[in-house]
C-alpha cells in the first residue's frame, strides 16, 4: 500500500529543473529499495511463525491431553517420540509409501521425460496436456475420483491402493523436473559417445545418466516429500491404514501430543542436512 | 521447480535441430519410431487407468441413482447435481471466495519475497534464501495448520496486538472476523490458504524475475524513467508469466483444500471439499459426492481457462 502512495508525490516532478529532480528520483529509489526488502523479510519472518510454534512445542509438556498452550519445558517428547500408541507405526507407513511410489514415479516418469524431450512424434502435445492434468487438477477431485473406481471394482482399500495413489499424482511432478533437466543438456554430447563406438547402452548409462541425475535425485525428493505429506487424497484411499499425515489428522480431534511436533521438527532437521548436503556435493562437483 | 531449468534456453533450439536430421543412430528407422510410444507406454498406461478412468467413473456416479441397499443405476440422474447445488452453494462459492482472497493475499506477499531474493541479495545469499523459503514446507502440512491455531488462539498475543491496533474492529466490520475474534473466522481460514499454498506462488515468480535481462531496467534509467515506471513497464510485465503460473499453482489447490477449513475454520467456514470428504467418506452418499465433486472439478477448469486467456492476451499487449 505504501509502494503505490509513494510514487504518486514523484510523477509530477519532470517539468522542473534536472537536477533536483534527478535528487527526488534517487531518494524515491532508495525508499522503493528498502521497502521492498522490508516486506521480503517480513515475508520470511511470516513464513517462520507457525514453524517456531511446532519446535518450542516440541518441548511442552502439556497439562492435557492437547499440545497447543505452553504448560513448561520438557524432553520427555524427544527422548520418547514413539512413546505415543500408533504413531511411530504410522510414520514407518508414510516413509514406506513414499519410498516405494517415489522409485515407481521416478522410473515412469524419467521414460516419459526421455520420449518428450528426445523424441518428435505423433501426439506429443496430447502426451504433455495430459501429464500436466493431474498437476493442475484439484485433490480432492483425484482422490474422490480413485475412490469411486476402487470401490466401483471391488479393489480393496489398503496399502496398494495409497502407493498407486501417490505414484500417479507424483508422476507429473517427476516429468517436469526431469524435462527440465534434459532440456538443457546438449544432445551432441551422446552423439559424440556414440561417434566413439559407444552402443546406446554405454551411451545412456556412462553419458547420459550421470549428466541428468541431479534432474533425477530432484524429481526423488520431490516425490518423496509429496507422497509423504499428502492427507487429502491418502484420506479417499486409505481404508483403515493410517499414515502419518492421518495420523496427525485424526489426533487433532482426539489428543494432540508433543511427540507430533517433535516429528515435525526432525523432518524439518532431515530435510534441511539433505539440502546442504545437495550443496556441498554440487559445489565440489562445479570445483572439479 | 522450473528454477532447475533455468539455463535451458538457448540449448532448446540446439536439441531439436539435430534429431530432425540425420543424427538418430543406425538402428533402424521403424524401431527409432516406436521408442518414444514405448518409453512413454508405462506411464501413460498408469495414467489412463488411474487418472483418467477414475474420472469417467466419478462421472458415471454422479449421474447415476440409487444407494447401497436398492443398488445402483444409471440413469442419467441429473437431478443429483441440482441437488448438490440447492443444497450446498454456499459451500461451493465459500471456496472459490477465500481461495481468490487467499491467491491476491499470496501474491501480495510473495511478489516482495521474490523480488527481494532475485534482484536485492548477492550471489551467494540467493540459494540459502531459496532453501528457508522451502524449508517450512518439510513439516507436515496439517502439523504447520495446527500451529497457527496456537499463534491465532484467541488469548494469544498476536490477537491481542490485532484487537489493540483496531484491526480486528475493520474485520469486525467486514464480516471477515467476529467479536474480536480469529480463530473459526473466515480470515483464519484465508490465512492459513495463504500461508500454505505461499511457496507455490513464491518459486514461479522468482524464477521469472531472476531470469530478466537487467540491462533493460538500466536502459530505462538512462531514459528517465522513475524507478516505479521502471518496474510498472518492465519488471511487472515481465514477471507475468511467472504471475499467471503462480496463481493458478496456489488458486487451485487452495479450492480443494479443506484442511485449513477444518482446522482454523468452523461449520460456517466448510467449503466444497469439507462437503466431498463428508458425503463420500462419513455420509457414503457416493452419487452427490460425485456430482459436487464433477461441478467443482468443471467450475475450475472454466475459470482457468478462462483466466489463462485474459492474462494470455494481456500479456501479448
Amino acid at each position: 500500500m505504501a509502494l503505490l502512495t509513494r510514487p504518486a508525490t514523484e510523477t509530477p516532478a519532470p517539468p522542473r529543473p534536472a537536477a533536483p529532480a534527478r535528487r527526488r528520483g534517487r531518494t524515491g529509489r532508495w525508499v522503493r529499495d528498502h521497502l521492498v526488502t522490508f516486506f521480503g523479510i517480513a515475508a520470511l519472518v511470516y513464513l517462520f511463525i507457525p514453524i517456531a510454534v511446532v519446535v518450542v512445542f516440541s518441548f511442552n509438556a502439556p497439562e492435557g491431553s492437547f499440545n497447543y498452550t505452553w504448560n513448561r519445558f520438557s524432553l520427555d517428547a524427544w527422548a520418547n517420540p514413539c512413546s505415543v500408541e500408533g504413531l511411530c507405526a504410522s510414520l514407518g507407513l508414510s516413509i514406506k509409501i513414499a519410498l516405494l511410489s517415489t522409485v515407481a514415479a521416478v522410473v515412469l516418469g524419467t521414460l516419459a521425460a526421455f520420449a518428450l524431450v528426445r523424441h518428435e512424434f505423433r501426439g506429443k502435445a496430447l502426451a504433455n496436456v495430459l501429464i500436466f492434468v493431474p498437476m493442475a487438477t484439484p485433490e480432492v477431485v483425484a482422490g474422490s475420483s480413485l475412490l469411486v473406481l476402487f470401490v466401483g471394482t471391488g479393489f480393496p482399500l489398503g496399502q496398494t491402493t495409497i502407493f498407486i495413489a501417490h505414484t500417479v499424482f507424483c508422476m507429473s511432478f517427476v516429468v517436469v523436473t526431469v524435462k527440465a533437466r534434459l532440456v538443457g543438456l546438449d544432445p551432441r554430447l551422446e552423439q559424440a559417445a556414440q561417434d566413439l563406438y559407444a552402443n546406446r547402452w554405454q551411451t545412456f548409462w556412462r553419458i547420459t545418466f550421470p549428466l541428468i541425475l541431479p534432474g533425477v535425485v530432484a524429481a526423488a525428493l520431490l516425490s518423496f516429500s509429496l507422497s509423504f505429506d499428502d492427507f487429502i487424497i491418502t484420506n479417499f484411499n486409505s481404508g483403515s491404514e493410517v499414515t502419518f499425515p492421518m495420523y496427525v489428522w485424526g489426533a487433532a480431534k482426539k489428543a494432540l501430543p508433543p511427540q507430533i511436533n517433535v516429528i515435525g521438527t526432525a523432518m524439518l532437521l532431515i530435510a534441511l542436512a539433505v539440502t546442504i548436503a545437495g550443496r556441498v556435493v554440487g559445489d565440489r562437483r562445479a570445483a572439479r | 521447480m522450473s528454477v532447475a531449468g533455468a539455463p535451458a534456453g538457448p540449448a532448446l533450439g540446439r536439441a531439436a535441430a539435430p534429431e530432425a536430421g540425420p543424427g538418430g543412430p543406425a538402428s533402424g528407422a521403424r524401431s527409432g519410431r516406436l521408442t518414444p510410444y514405448f518409453l512413454l507406454l508405462p506411464l501413460g498406461l498408469a495414467l489412463v487407468v488411474f487418472f483418467l478412468l477414475p474420472l469417467l467413473s466419478q462421472l458415471n456416479s454422479s449421474l447415476t441413482s440409487g444407494g447401497l441397499e436398492e443398488g445402483y443405476r444409471f440413469d442419467w440422474a441429473v437431478g443429483n447435481y441440482v441437488e448438490v447445488w440447492l443444497d450446498y452453494w454456499p459451500q461451493f462459492l465459500r471456496s472459490f471466495l477465500y481461495a481468490a482472497a487467499a491467491t491476491v493475499l499470496a501474491l501480495l506477499i510473495a511478489y516482495p519475497l521474490a523480488y527481494t531474493i532475485a534482484f536485492k541479495v548477492g550471489d551467494g545469499w540467493r540459494p540459502v534464501l531459496l532453501v528457508l523459503i522451502v524449508a517450512p514446507f518439510f513439516t507436515s502440512f496439517l502439523i504447520r495448520t495446527l500451529a497457527w491455531t496456537t499463534v491465532l488462539a484467541d488469548d494469544g498475543w498476536v490477537v491481542a496486538a490485532l484487537r489493540g491496533s483496531g484491526v480486528l474492529f475493520l474485520t469486525d466490520g467486514v464480516g471477515l472476523t467476529t467479536d474480536g475474534r480469529v480463530l473459526a473466522t473466515p480470515l483464519a481460514v484465508i490465512l492459513g490458504l495463504t500461508y500454505n499454498f505461499l511457496p507455490f506462488m513464491t518459486l514461479p515468480l522468482y524464477a521469472s524475475l531472476e531470469k530478466q535481462d537487467r540491462s533493460l531496467l538500466q536502459a530505462s534509467g538512462d531514459l528517465y524513467a522513475s524507478a516505479w515506471d521502471g518496474f510498472w513497464k518492465i519488471t511487472w510485465p515481465l514477471s507475468l508469466p511467472g504471475v499467471v503460473s503462480g496463481t493458478l499453482l496456489t488458486f487451485i489447490p487452495a479450492t480443494g483444500d479443506y484442511v485449513n477449513a477444518t482446522f482454523l475454520g468452523s461449520m460456517r467456514e466448510s467449503m466444497a471439499g469439507n462437503v466431498i470428504d463428508a458425503l463420500f467418506l462419513r455420509v457414503r452418499d457416493y452419487n452427490h459426492a460425485a456430482a459436487l465433486s464433477i461441478s467443482l472439478m468443471v467450475a475450475i477448469v472454466a475459470l482457468v481457462v478462462h483466466y489463462v486467456r485474459r492474462a494470455g492476451t494481456e500479456d501479448l499487449v
